[in-house]
């Protein structure tokens, strides 16, 4: 218990730690990189309440692919993060004051958070048990049956979002090479190559 | 009722289906196919309209009761798919003159019709989300359609952008009412609001999914979008987002305050008046200003969505109807305004400008008097379409007891009458600039006299629409 209590401290401590540095680094790629190192806390975090599935998603989806995205948008683009923090000092009174309200309204919600009455009775998908199935199992059990439309769907936005991409970047333009394998194939010797004979002395 | 049947979803998984057909024909064959592609996703957009009302039996739940289909949802899907298949038909000659024709461009169309026809038909917080989203992705892109312009690019990016905070709004509102209440089912979050005991943070909740739903209504505080988006997105796409989202937008407000948080009514009815009064007074005033007939039209779309919002407040089966009848009327009344922008067009570009249509009854007689017709409907002067709308609004209102904002919706609609009737002056008695292109095009002059006719000639008999929706809003009160 006490092992488990010590590596939730150290996780905790070192994402919070990360996160500040995710905004306070003044090379932007420290950020990402600070910025992978918190998520990989998170997800250790995640496996100590014993949703495995989900730290599994936090590492491959957010270390694997946001996060080495964001890296490459920041070694690619030509972004003068310098110009972009400039600013920062004016605007931190008026950010300060809006965190805190909603802070304080934050605090003063869940401080009377209630649960309505008849709440355990409409909760239609039982927790299992821990230990009885694996995490990936028991979302795999609901995903694909009861919430097999809302999977389909989420599908059909992906599809959109690939239509969209390649609609908004995609654009023919002219004199662009491209192998027409067939016509390459097509050629033969008579087409392309003449023997000349050159005679010795004078040239073609 | 947990059996996983589809056929009440057998519309939208024909058009899902269809559109991935369609998306591969369009692969293999290039940009040749656009010229079939619009006219076979009408044609499908059609036969979905057929099958919307076989697919509803009374109330059914499909998806094991994830999606609902009733009275109210065939209702507003006929709507939707209507609102769809005209914008995309008034597209085709503007984009190809334009430049921009392609064939994704239906093809998104029906997705965010697919999107549309799912959030009508949600009949889960999750649902409600994952349709929202499938809808208002195919938008945005549309809003950018014309990547090749600065103003277009904006649009999209703007619309993008805010967008996306209205979806974490509205997903944090919905993980609130989650909190409060246990499940994300709208039958389970009925049956838990009965109690009445309604604690801080559903209301928090409630809050923040209001903003979010407001946003896609573009409702005030959350319109800033609109009048940019409007102008910078090609025509047609402007017209279709004035159309059909904001009905499907509607249709899904409507059924998430009526049906899961009916029971609490008393918190939310603040709310709706506040953004009802707010929105018919900013489209009343700030379209007085404008220059461009995209961006009034935007004004005037934020107006009309606070009348239709009046219905809300009142919370009545009555309410009801009366959104259901304004925004019937209001279809109609939109395309055929976009219509004639779209044929505002001299020596081949497109020209924006109130001031543009000075003297137009003379040299294009038939679009002044269409449009005419339509700014009279907008402005609500009996006998025209738009004076029943705001009738069937206003006095479910009264007999609710919610005197302020009838008197607010009146008179901000009499200061409305001001832009509306400034342009048909400006047609009629001002001299005339140069006229605009004809022929306008086939198919925009037949749809700008189709929905002409049906604005000038619906006093003759309101019954059937009066009746149907009158059907449709007894579904949603468990009639």
């Amino acid at each position: 218990m006490i092992i488990q209590a010590l590596a939730f401290y150290l996780f905790a401590a070192v994402a919070v730690a990360s996160g500040v540095m995710v905004v306070s680094a003044r090379n932007p790629v420290h950020s990402v990189l600070f910025l992978i190192l918190a998520f990989f806390n998170a997800a250790a975090l995640f496996v100590l309440m014993g949703a495995e599935f989900l730290a599994m998603v936090l590492v491959i989806v957010y270390v694997g692919a946001v996060a080495v995205l964001f890296l490459f948008v920041v070694m690619m683009l030509d972004i003068n993060f310098v110009a972009l923090r400039q600013g920062f000092q004016q605007y931190l009174p008026v950010g300060a004051l809006v965190g805190l309200v909603l802070v304080a309204e934050l605090v003063l919600v869940f401080g009377a958070w209630a649960v309505a009455p008849g709440a355990e009775a409409v909760g239609t998908d039982p927790i299992p048990v821990a230990g009885e199935i694996t995490n990936a199992h028991a979302l795999g059990l609901v995903l694909y049956t009861k919430y097999a439309y809302l999977f389909q769907v989420a599908g059909l936005i992906l599809l959109v979002a690939m239509i969209g991409a390649i609609v908004l970047t995609h654009r023919q333009r002219d004199g662009v090479k491209k192998q027409r394998i067939a016509a390459q194939l097509d050629r033969r010797r008579e087409d392309s190559l003449e023997v000349v004979k050159v005679r010795s002395g004078e040239g073609i | 009722m947990e059996s996983l049947t589809l056929m009440p979803a057998l519309p939208e998984i024909f058009l899902a289906v269809i559109g991935m057909v369609l998306l591969m024909f369009g692969v293999f064959q290039g940009d040749a196919s656009r010229h079939w592609m619009t006219w076979a996703v009408v044609a499908s957009l059609v036969v979905a309209g057929v099958l919307v009302p076989q697919a509803a039996d009374g109330r059914s739940l499909a998806f094991g009761g994830l999606f609902v289909t009733d009275a109210f949802a065939v209702f507003m899907k006929e709507l939707a798919l209507l609102g769809a298949a005209l914008a995309l038909i008034m597209a085709t000659g503007f984009n190809e003159r334009e430049r921009i024709a392609r064939f994704e461009f239906p093809i998104l169309v029906l997705y965010a019709t697919v999107g549309m026809m799912m959030m009508i038909s949600a009949n889960d917080l999750i649902a409600l989300y994952v349709g929202l989203e499938l809808q208002s992705l195919c938008l945005y892109v549309l809003a950018a359609f014309r990547r090749d312009t600065v103003r277009s690019s904006e649009a999209g990016l703007k619309y993008f952008v805010l967008g996306a905070l209205s979806s974490g709004m509205l997903l944090y509102g919905a993980s609130m009412i989650y909190g409060f209440a246990g499940t994300t089912r709208f039958d389970g979050l009925t049956e838990v609001l009965m109690g009445g005991d309604v604690g801080l943070g559903l209301v928090i909740g409630i809050v923040f999914l209001v903003a979010g739903l407001a946003f896609k209504v573009s409702a005030v505080p959350f319109h800033m979008w609109t009048p940019d988006v409007y102008e910078g997105a090609p025509t047609p796409v402007a017209a279709f987002f004035a159309s059909a989202p904001k009905i499907a937008a509607m249709a899904l407000f409507v059924r998430v305050m009526i049906e899961p948080l009916g029971g609490a009514a008393a918190e939310w009815r603040q709310i709706i008046v506040f953004i009802s009064i707010a929105s018919m007074l900013l489209g009343a005033f700030a379209a007085i200003w404008q220059t461009n007939i995209k961006r009034l039209l935007a004004y005037s779309s934020i107006g009309h969505m606070g009348y239709a919002l009046i219905g809300l407040a009142a919370g009545t089966e009555e309410g009801v109807r009366g959104i259901l009848v304004y925004l019937a009327l209001y279809l109609p009344m939109v395309v055929g305004t976009f219509a004639c922008v779209m044929g505002m067009r001299r020596q081949g570009r497109m020209v924006e400008g109130i001031e543009d249509l000075a003297g137009a009854a003379r040299t294009n007689p038939g679009m002044a008097l269409a449009l005419a017709i339509f700014m009279f409907s907008m402005a609500g002067i009996p006998p025209l379409a738009g004076f029943f709308g705001k009738l069937y609004i206003f006095l479910p209102a009264i007999e609710a007891g919610l005197y302020t904002l009838a008197v607010i919706g009146v008179l901000s609609s009499v200061v409305a009458a001001y832009y509306y009737l400034r342009i048909v002056k400006l047609m009629y008695f001002d001299d005339p600039n140069e006229g605009f292109d004809r022929p306008m095009g086939r198919e925009l002059s037949w749809i700008l006299a189709a929905t002409a006719v049906f604005t000038l000639f619906f006093f003759v008999s309101p019954e059937p629409l009066v009746g149907r929706a009158a059907a449709a809003a007894s579904a949603l009160f468990g009639g």
